[in-house]
């Protein structure tokens, strides 16, 4: 199980640090003559490969944050083991419902 | 006779007990072991602490110097002591028997959980396995293969001070030597001990194992190769 999570970890970092630098790549070509939300909505609506990429997004995210938190909240607060786990899957809800909201309000 | 003097605060009693000072004659060479001695032979003869071997063998005379875990035997004192002040106390993160001796148990068992006995792959009817000196698996144990179970390195992690699950270096640097041992049977086994609840994840790798190791081994070192294997794998070819 730490191992599973360990691992899941890493490499959700590894292509996280990936994406996150296609990510301000496309914010400074997007920038490039000013930032309007039609021309944002323009480049993202229909557009299944940039849906693609951002729900990946949100799902590498959603499974590398909260077993962060996991680890912080077991150093660092004496809570048992299983409160600190929902809590934890509870986080990673949140993070997927919000950040898939935002995805599909662009698409 | 020299009439320089040591000042030597030397923890007495248990967990609440307190330090107490004794004048010792300061000498060109001596080790906090030889000052120990000294103090107990002269004026405290009640006064309780370990060590066997007092050259760096046996990894019993381990205590805080001066705020640091050190082994006594061999640290010079005009290496650690303050303005002619040495402060001597028993190891941290261990219970506290009396003095400067603490129970090792919780240390030794935290090598058994590591999964760090040893258990052969082959009988005795056939012929002793041979073990290339120069392959890499063989090199990587080596290098991580002198500890003295000193609990130096224990007593200075940081994460056993908050975590007393937390299996700490020296029994994960066992583990280590062990997974990469081709004639280890449970190499699997080792390794999965070693990752699981209260194992190598939650190293921080901050190093103060390796830096305050006597022996100069790098307990995160053999941390770091497990984590690393968490991602490749075992290698399987033996
Ligand atoms: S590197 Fe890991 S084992 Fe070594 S002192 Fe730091 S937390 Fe402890
Ligand atoms: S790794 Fe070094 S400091 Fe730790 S117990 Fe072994 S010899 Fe002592
Ligand atoms: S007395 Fe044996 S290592 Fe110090």
């Amino acid at each position: 199980m730490e191992r599973r999570l360990f691992v899941l970890q890493r490499l959700s970092a590894m292509l996280l640090a990936l994406l996150v630098f296609i990510h301000l790549g496309l914010i400074l070509f997007a920038v490039r003559d000013g930032l309007s939300a039609a021309e944002i909505l323009g480049r993202t609506q229909g557009n299944i490969l940039w849906a693609t990429f951002y729900g990946l997004f949100v799902l590498l995210v959603a499974i590398h944050a909260p077993i962060g938190v996991r680890k912080v909240l077991q150093e660092w607060t004496g809570l048992p083991a299983s409160t600190i786990n929902s809590v934890c899957w509870g986080f990673a809800l949140l993070l997927l419902v919000l950040g898939f909201r935002a995805v599909a309000a662009v698409v | 006779m020299n009439s320089k003097q040591l000042s030597v605060r030397i923890w007495r009693g248990k967990d609440n007990g307190g330090l107490e000072t004794y004048q010792v004659p300061a000498r060109e060479n001596q080790t906090v072991l030889d000052v120990i001695t000294e103090v107990q032979r002269l004026h405290a003869p009640d006064l309780a602490y370990r060590f066997a071997c007092r050259v760096g063998v046996c990894g019993s005379c381990a205590m805080t110097v001066n705020g640091k875990p050190r082994w006594t035997c061999r640290t010079h004192v005009k290496k650690v002591a303050d303005e002619g002040v040495l402060t001597v106390e028993p190891l941290r993160n261990l219970p506290r028997i009396k003095d400067l001796v603490c129970d090792l148990a919780p240390f030794i068992d935290t090598w058994q959980k590591a999964g760090a006995p040893f258990s052969g792959n082959q009988t005795r009817q056939q012929p002793p396995a041979t073990v290339d000196p120069n392959s890499k698996a063989r090199l990587t144990a080596d290098a991580a293969l002198q500890c003295i179970n000193c609990a130096v390195c224990y007593s200075g992690c940081d994460v056993v001070n908050w975590n007393r699950d937390y299996l700490g270096p020296a029994a994960l640097n066992r583990a280590w030597t062990l997974v990469n041992d081709e004639r280890h049977g449970q190499r699997q086994q080792t390794f999965d001990q070693a990752f699981a609840d209260g194992g190598c994840g939650n190293c921080h790798s901050h190093g103060n194992c390796t830096r305050l190791c006597p022996i100069e081994l790098s307990p995160s070192q053999s941390i770091a190769g497990l984590k690393r294997l968490a991602l490749t794998g075992l290698d399987k070819r033996y």
